[in-house]
């Protein structure tokens, strides 16, 4: 991965709006964004109910992101370009989770969704469909992706990298700064037995006390893990789904 | 079905009242409206929250009321819009409770 082989610009991507063999898809981490207005021919995946299974509170599997691609015309060919609100939050998660999946050509918009509206550059808000496609997925890719034991063996001998902003990873903040500090969204013991809560209490080693509020109680959110100790940045990664409550998957074992 | 914990945690409508289970006592809101030298609301800026140090700590988008707002800790923030009205930087010392701050582009 590098700047020439992960991003495209707003120009590129403008001149490239109608281009043949690439699709736009917008990813925000405010779900309604994409429908007030999103780039020409765009389609939008909604980070909760397209990208996160409802029961297992994990990433889907191979044969539901085939289902979701092959339903939102996106094919095995096709170059992906990804781009979302909050500086490609959500969309840099998507673009990991193309990734996971072996999709080959995949790419973010340098800037995102700001970017392209600061430029005042079009959006619309015309309904977009594209042809159904056969999409296929490869195995997840379990090389970039840490799951609980691996962090817990990692501190200390693998370098953790928390990408939170320095408020929160100083413990000034206990949730990113556009989310209530001391929100209190669900019931403090006894969670409904269909929700996987256990394991993930367990991996909160580096949070200050148990809580359901969604912010605080995802497993450290944005940290990342290299591989071997010479590996450092953007060697091997859990990838940072902001706000996201149930990313607590890796820490199921699945 | 969609995730009852999720929802809650999506980039919230900055336009919507504050949660009736927020804890003022606890919260440090920094809220408040960009605005235009004209005084003209500004919707749909980018307002970022920097730290004591500068660095980036969140941002939002303003609602079509041009409101923005943060959940922080007491102590010193900067607050700076990005618009294609232009761009301002506001400095504020934040204590619990709600601060209210405008920001002005040009």
């Amino acid at each position: 991965m590098s700047r020439d082989t992960a991003l495209v610009s707003a120009e590129w991507a403008e001149k490239n709006i109608d281009a043949p063999g690439v699709v736009f898809v917008e990813v925000d981490e405010d779900t309604s964004a994409y429908d007030t207005g999103h780039l020409a021919g765009a389609i939008k995946l909604d980070w909760k109910t397209d990208l996160q299974d409802p029961v297992r509170r994990d990433f889907v599997n191979k044969s539901q992101f085939e289902a979701l691609l092959s339903e939102r015309g996106i094919s095995n060919d096709d170059v992906v370009v990804l781009y979302g609100g909050n500086n490609n939050w959500f969309a840099a998660y998507a673009y990991w989770y193309f990734t996971l999946y072996g999709h080959r050509n995949v790419k973010l918009i340098d800037g995102g969704r700001k970017k392209w509206e600061l430029d005042g550059r079009p959006l619309v808000t015309d309904a977009v469909s594209r042809p159904a496609t056969r999409y296929v997925a490869q195995e997840q890719d379990r090389s970039i992706r840490a799951f609980r034991d691996e962090v817990v063996a990692a501190i200390g001998i693998k370098n953790l990298v928390d990408v939170r902003s320095p408020d929160e990873y100083g413990g000034r903040l206990l949730a990113p700064a556009h989310l209530p500090q001391e929100q209190h969204s669900g019931p403090a013991t006894s969670p409904p037995r269909s929700t996987f809560r256990g394991p993930r209490r367990r991996t909160r080693t580096a949070r200050s006390s148990p809580t359901t509020s969604c912010a605080r109680s995802t497993p450290p959110p944005g940290w990342t893990t290299a591989r071997t100790p010479s590996r450092t940045a953007g060697s091997v990664s859990a990838p940072r789904t902001p706000g996201s409550c149930s990313r607590n998957c890796s820490a199921t074992g699945t | 079905m969609t995730a009852p914990t999720a929802a809650g945690c999506a980039a919230p409508d900055q336009a919507a009242p504050l949660p009736a289970s927020l804890d003022l006592e606890k919260e440090t809101v920094i809220t408040g409206q960009v605005l235009a030298e004209s005084g003209e609301i500004v919707p749909g800026a980018y307002v970022r929250l920097l730290d004591s140090t500068g660095e980036f700590t969140a941002e939002v988008v303003t609602s079509p009321a041009g409101q923005f707002r943060f959940f922080a800790a007491p102590g010193s923030w900067t607050l700076r819009a990005l618009s294609r009205h232009g761009n301002g930087d506001t400095a504020v010392t934040a204590a619990r409770g709600i601060n209210e701050v405008a920001v002005t582009v040009a």
